[in-house]
């Protein structure tokens, strides 16, 4: 593991959010620290996508605030937050399926006007993506989706990436490959918030675990701690 | 005249009317395939293009090419600057809401109708060919005017399809097509992407309009058959599918120009209408849609 980190990358504080009527976060609160790796860990329903979506301003916070290195986050139109330097891997992927790779990673490099240097090292990280670049996102495998997901978002060279279950349905090599890249932007510096509901996931590459239930951040916890005393996972997830 | 000659004829008509209608389709099926919104109100952009040629055309004096240019240019940018208006004023305060904006246009609809009753009144008015030169084939001579509206539209044609598939502007509107909320996840501004496309849709049935009102008149009601065949066509080839479009309008009209000429306009109506109701039947996405994902 690494050094504990110090300084905040992200701070959320007393964040409402609704999706119409219903209300999904109450006053929750998150700080994730720079080059970390942050799991959120909870049952299905608990809030962990809409925590994200709320970062991204893709669902409106109601009340609270969100700080990106101490810029403000809520309030901006939800196109300007991947500009403030957070990218976003949603569950699922949602791929631009009727385009090509090639064009996937130019929209990832559209939002914050970067180059060909860029392009080339997120190929780097991905060398098979290479090699598929005129291919139809919608016919790649899982896992290759997977990775295109992750590349077209690395492409904005993000201070803090947000990953939505990205191992979901893919096979332990994809898993592996995807762990790796993980510990390499946090190496690189970049902060992770990751969404996740494999224990061993979890346990391999997170530095702290969060638990969200109902909306609300019950506990967060070191990794070395749920090692030794994994008892909130059966707390919460009820399972482990 | 003789069977072929009369035939040629009938598929030249056909193509002109297919010439308009990709155009006039094209922009119904891009407000439909990026905004998902199903603007009513299409037709209205296409009279009112019509009837600012008219007033454009008939406002300058001269050679008749002259006004008829000024009118190619203005009209799509004055109608594309009410649609841009009507965007923002009744669309996004809707948030697009699918249902809420048909209701929304078919008010538009109306309103844009009455100005121009009021404003252009009941008659119908011609405006000018730009150039009346005949071409001559041994069985008939045929509009040169009338080939010149077939090869602007495919122009045009060729034009969006390469903007959406090589530039950034298309990749952009393609991204907020296909997924709007993962669009705006890479900053994608996709209000604005709505408010241009809106207006690009508005835009190009007007220059359909425009290029089609010398040979037809401009007439407050004149936007109702365009806007039907509009809709026939793009569920036929695909909403949001540019190749369907113009497949299903080339379809449209060809059959339409000559089972006029050899049967009725009326058949042509029905069997038009009867392949729509086949089309939902057996392939609602139409024929070169994406079914739902």
């Amino acid at each position: 593991m690494t050094e504990a980190p110090t300084t905040e990358a992200l701070i959320i504080s007393g964040l409402d959010c609704f999706y119409g009527e219903v209300q999904v976060l109450y006053g929750l609160d998150l700080v994730l620290y720079k080059g970390e790796v942050l799991c959120l860990f909870g049952r299905n329903g608990a809030g962990k996508t809409t925590t994200l979506k709320a970062i991204m301003g893709l669902v409106p916070a109601s009340a609270g605030s969100i700080q990106l290195a101490g810029k403000e986050l809520t309030g901006l139109p939800a196109h300007e937050v991947p500009k403030a330097g957070v990218a976003y891997v949603p569950q699922g992927r949602r791929l631009f399926a009727e385009m090509t790779v090639a064009e996937n990673i130019e929209i990832g490099l559209m939002a914050r006007g970067k180059g060909k240097a860029v392009r080339e090292n997120v190929l780097d990280l991905f060398p098979l993506l290479r090699q598929r670049l005129r291919q139809r996102s919608g016919t790649l495998s899982g896992g290759e989706q997977q990775m295109l997901a992750m590349a077209r978002a690395l492409c904005l060279e993000p201070q803090v990436l947000l990953l939505d279950e990205p191992t979901e349905g893919l096979m332990p090599s994809m898993i592996a490959k995807i762990r790796e890249t993980v510990v390499k932007l946090r190496e690189l510096g970049v902060s992770t918030i990751l969404v996740e509901q494999r224990v061993d996931a979890v346990l391999s590459v997170a530095d702290r675990v969060c638990f969200i239930e109902n909306g609300r951040n019950r506990e967060t916890v070191d990794v070395e701690q749920l090692r030794a005393d994994p008892s909130a996972v059966r707390r919460y997830v009820g399972v482990g | 005249m003789h069977f072929g000659p009369h035939l040629l004829l009938a598929a030249l008509e056909g193509l002109v009317t297919s010439a308009v209608l990709a155009l006039t389709a094209l922009g119904l099926s891009l407000v439909f395939g990026v905004m998902r919104v199903v603007n009513v109100a299409h037709g209205e952009f296409f009279m009112l293009g019509a009837v600012l040629a008219w007033a454009i055309s008939t406002a300058i004096p001269g050679h008749p090419t002259v006004g008829f240019l000024a009118a190619l240019v203005i009209a799509p940018l004055i109608v594309g600057a009410i649609a841009l208006v009507a965007e923002r004023l009744v669309l996004r305060r809707l948030n697009y809401n699918p249902e809420a904006t048909i209701v929304a246009t078919i008010g538009m609809l109306y309103i844009i109708q009455q100005l121009a009753l009021s404003f252009y009144g009941p008659e119908a008015r011609p405006v000018e060919p730009p150039f009346s030169y005949r071409i001559l084939l041994p069985w008939f001579g045929y509009s040169g005017y009338k080939l010149s509206i077939i090869a602007a539209s495919a122009l045009l044609l060729v034009l969006t399809w390469l903007v959406l598939t090589h530039t950034k502007i298309g990749l952009i509107m393609r991204a907020t097509q296909y997924d709007s909320e993962t669009a705006q996840a890479f900053g994608i501004p996709v209000d604005r992407v709505y408010a241009g496309v809106f207006a690009l849709g508005a835009m190009l049935a007007a220059i359909a309009a425009v290029l089609i009102v010398p040979i037809s008149q401009a007439h407050y009601l004149m936007g109702q058959d365009p806007l039907l065949l509009s809709f026939i066509v793009v569920i036929i080839g695909g909403l949001g599918s540019l190749r369907g479009t113009v497949v299903a309008a080339v379809l449209i009209g060809l059959s339409d120009g000559i089972i006029s000429v050899f049967f009725s306009p009326t058949l042509a109506k029905i069997i038009a209408t009867m392949l729509v109701a086949m089309v939902l039947v057996f392939r609602p996405q139409g024929l070169f849609g994406q079914a739902s994902r």
